[in-house]
């Protein structure tokens, strides 16, 4: 390494040719600058309990969520629709409640999203019937005329992939998201039981996802589609925290 | 935790004030001060893209 | 790597370690892939098995192709004294930059018109705008930008050590392997492979890849800088050294997840909801503040001085200007974040650092600007000089409104409207896209060895018609988010919210149309910059000689 200092006085500003020169020490400084940032604002978000509202009612997905989740991040709906409420007078009666931070203590990855060209669906469960979603997801304009969002006429004609879903609980469990190995072992069985009205195990299902909503999503009882997982999950957002039972003041941060 | 986040926060508006007030004249009293202590460095550094080879 | 000199003259030809290594990798590789391809859970991650397995397969061929043609021994490190470039890997980078600069605005155009107009939508899952915008996204940063800074930094770290670029074919991996994770990348969502983190949503495999060809990039770019005969590393190389660095740590931590299985393209991430929002804006801020911003600061540390022929206005500012930036950077994620779930503490933070964080970007602006000072003439008579000041003028003014838009009061407003597409913009297209074709249109002339580009008229035709799609774009967005945000919290006399949501997106449209209009104006600009550089490389040597004279451009 070519290291010939030229100047040697001894004030604090020619130590700085240490990095001018040496690229190890530069390589070093760099480091130690960009961690100091992320270190002070990341790390404390893992330990202070505070970060995390206590709340009644979250729950892990179940399969069939899962499934629609996946499809909600599939076809990029993040890039226009947000999952995150502001504590803004508009935004709450725009939307309801603002958006704890609890109630995504199981999103992976997160979906607040970062813009609005469609409206906020933190929580659009049971706003709508599983009809208008739909009609909505096969062409918006038929029930919204002056809407700007893509048709979706694919998502009710595609069966629903989800042969694998018990290995997507089981990544999940292995990251403390609670899945039980029951609900991991019924994970396919599940999926088939939250798709279809008058199911035989619903209240298994019932008990092992408290709030579940268990019927044929899609007008389309005969298959599983891909409309059927993404209705069920639309249908379920925002709908586990009863905020009547809520207090605000025991979570103030 | 809000009485530690009004502390912080004051502490910030106050003394945190005068700190970065006070690091930033530093900074540009270094910049522009004219020191010869270090300047051919710098100026034969500045120059090492206008060297031709 | 194999950068020991033989000092014996050996004239029989042997294979060099890193071909070797080489070739045992891409050989084992391409068995694996095609394993994998055979299992895939997808076909859509069977064809991206395959894509692996091809791209190994011709690495394989190319590397025995280059054993058998090249000369024995090695390559000399200085040739009459003069340090023998390594430049071919620049210009395979620099035509990579205008080939996915001129891909990554088309696809910016066909997703702006599909806000004004959905039935550009065509019904397609593939070309749906939720898989479109993040390809336009990545195109433009990681394939435009991306290629821009690679190719930069391996000319500029050579001239400025006065040393060959390190590595034998590792050069040659590091452009070529991120050329083709951009490929994975982008077909990728097209057929839905995404993990929906915004600039980051390639998937766990893509980014295992990234990981190995952004490992060997810095190996490369720090082994030529160890190799300098220049006593000081030059400034610029400081800002490529924070980019590579930073970016690597980013891209870790943004990117930790699990696969459900080595078949499946699909994987988990470690972090959940906050503390995940926290990750992937502290990753999204810091890919701008160092990949968009302390990347391209390295470009105008060194092509404003070379071009303007005199060093940068105070070297001294640029040491302040670099510690100041990165370490302030770093901290300003969470001003993504304000009013939402993160607590407060760390909005507060966030919000104090990014209006900090002015200071050291005018610094900066400063720097680059003053060093015309005494030269200001050839921003009249340099269509390149102005197209590069003018990007340092549009660094200045997006480094401004940034600070401005993370004060809290002013986010509860422009937060998820049009204004921060406007803002990004503005950083995009005037700082990062103007500062990268001014660097162009100097590495064109220099690289293929001409006096000039074939155009120096284009360039100005170039400088205007893209000004104006810019000019377009952002005040176009300005106006569209600012009503977004006010009809949003607009209440009539009684109390009630006045404009139903679908009211605000229909107010949208005429300003989406006008865009639409700027991004082509934009794309137009960049399509004559393609075509002036096509016809500088071919052009006879002696045909640029005349234009040269400074005339006053138009």
């Amino acid at each position: 390494m070519a290291s010939q200092g030229t100047s040697t006085s001894t004030s604090i500003w020619s130590k700085h040719q240490i990095f001018e020169k040496h690229s190890y020490w530069l390589m070093l400084g760099i480091l130690v600058m960009i961690s100091i940032g992320g270190l002070v604002e990341i790390a404390p978000l893992f330990y202070l309990k505070s970060t995390i509202e206590k709340v009644e009612g979250m729950r892990p997905y179940t399969p069939l969520e899962l499934a629609g989740r996946n499809i909600y991040v599939r076809e990029g709906c993040y890039n226009c629709h947000s999952q995150m409420i502001r504590p803004l007078r508009d935004e709450v009666e725009r939307y309801g409640h603002y958006s704890l931070a609890a109630e995504s203590m199981y999103d992976r990855p997160f979906q607040w999203g970062s813009k609005r060209t469609g409206p906020d669906l933190a929580r659009v469960g049971g706003k709508y019937s599983d009809l208008w979603h739909l009609e909505h997801l096969n062409n918006p304009r038929a029930v919204v005329p002056a809407s700007i969002m893509p048709s979706y006429p694919w998502l009710a004609q595609t069966r629903l992939n989800a042969k694998h879903i018990a290995e997507d609980l089981r990544v999940q469990q292995i990251l403390g998201v609670p899945y039980t190995d029951e609900m991991i072992e019924k994970a396919q069985q599940d999926l088939k039981t939250q798709a279809t009205s008058d199911a035989d195990d619903a209240d298994g299902l019932q008990k092992r996802y408290p709030k579940a909503q268990v019927r044929d999503f899609d007008a389309n009882p005969g298959t599983i589609t891909e409309a059927d997982a993404l209705i069920a999950y639309l249908q379920m957002l925002g709908t586990l925290v009863d905020f009547k039972l809520y207090d605000n003041k025991a979570n103030v941060r | 935790m809000s009485d530690t986040y009004n502390a912080l926060a004051g502490f910030a508006q106050t003394f945190g004030l005068i700190l970065f007030v006070a690091a930033f004249a530093a900074v540009v009293a270094y910049v522009f001060w004219p020191s010869k202590k270090r300047k051919k460095d710098f100026d034969d550094a500045a120059q090492i893209p206008l060297k031709e080879d | 790597m194999s950068t020991i000199q033989d000092p014996i003259q050996a004239p029989a030809k042997s294979m060099r370690f890193g071909e070797m290594a080489a070739l045992v990798g891409f050989s084992a590789f391409a068995f694996l892939s095609i394993i994998i391809a055979a299992k895939a859970y997808t076909p859509e991650y069977a064809f991206h098995a395959y894509l692996f397995a091809a791209a190994s397969i011709a690495s394989v061929f190319a590397i025995g192709n280059r054993y058998m043609n090249r000369p024995a021994g090695a390559v000399p490190q200085f040739i009459d004294g003069k340090p023998n470039y390594n430049f071919d890997v620049v210009k395979v980078g620099t035509i990579f930059a205008v080939v996915w600069g001129i891909a990554g605005f088309l696809v910016g155009v066909i997703a702006a018109l599909q806000l004004a107009f959905p039935m550009f939508n065509f019904d397609l899952p593939w070309i749906s705008f939720g898989r479109l915008r993040p390809l336009h996204t990545s195109a433009v940063i990681f394939a435009f930008g991306g290629n821009v800074l690679i190719a930069t930094s391996f000319y500029v770290v050579q001239r400025t050590s006065r040393a060959r670029l390190a590595g034998d074919i590792a050069p040659w991996f590091v452009i070529l392997g991120y050329n083709f994770f951009i490929v994975i990348a982008g077909t990728g969502y097209l057929l839905g492979i995404t993990q929906s983190k915004e600039y980051a949503e390639p998937e766990w495999y893509s980014d295992l890849f990234l990981t190995v060809v952004w490992v060997t990039y810095f190996l490369v770019f720090l082994v030529t800088v160890l190799k300098r005969t220049e006593p000081h590393i030059y400034v610029a190389n400081w800002f490529y050294f924070a980019f590579i660095i930073t970016i690597a740590v980013l891209h870790l931590g943004n990117n930790a997840t699990i696969p459900i299985s080595l078949f499946s393209p699909k994987s988990y991430i470690v972090w959940s909801g906050v503390q995940d929002a926290m990750f992937q804006w502290w990753y999204g801020h810091n890919a701008v503040g160092f990949f968009l911003t302390a990347g391209f600061l390295a470009l105008m540390y060194y092509f404003i001085p070379k071009r303007a022929d005199r060093p940068v206005y105070s070297y001294r500012l640029s040491i302040v200007h670099f510690w100041a930036l990165i370490f302030i950077y770093i901290w300003a994620g969470p001003h993504h974040l304000h009013y939402t779930a993160l607590p407060d503490w760390a909005q507060t933070l966030g919000m104090t650092f990014s209006v900090i964080l002015w200071m050291p970007s005018w610094g900066g602006m400063i720097n680059g600007l003053m060093t015309l000072s005494g030269a200001w003439d050839k921003l009249r008579t340099d269509p390149v000089i102005r197209m590069m000041v003018v990007a340092v003028a549009f660094y200045g003014m997006s480094t401004f409104e940034g600070p401005m838009m993370s004060v809290k009061a002013v986010n509860s407003l422009s937060h998820y409207t049009e204004w921060t597409i406007g803002h990004v913009h503005s950083g995009a297209l005037g700082w990062v896209a103007y500062i990268s074709f001014g660097a162009i249109y100097c590495l064109v002339p220099w690289l293929w060895h001409k006096r000039e580009m074939y155009s120096m008229k284009a360039v100005s035709w170039h400088f205007w018609v893209s000004t104006l799609g810019i000019v377009l774009y952002i005040s176009s967005m300005w106006v569209a988010g600012i009503l977004q945000g006010l009809m949003w919290r607009a209440y009539t006399k009684l109390g009630f919210l006045e404009y139903s949501f679908i009211e605000t997106v229909e107010a949208m449209h005429p300003l989406y149309v006008i865009r639409a209009a700027g991004g082509i104006l934009f794309l137009a600009g960049a399509l004559i910059m393609a075509w002036n550089v096509w016809k500088t490389i071919t052009m006879p040597e002696a045909a640029a000689e005349p234009k040269l004279a400074l005339a006053p451009a138009e």
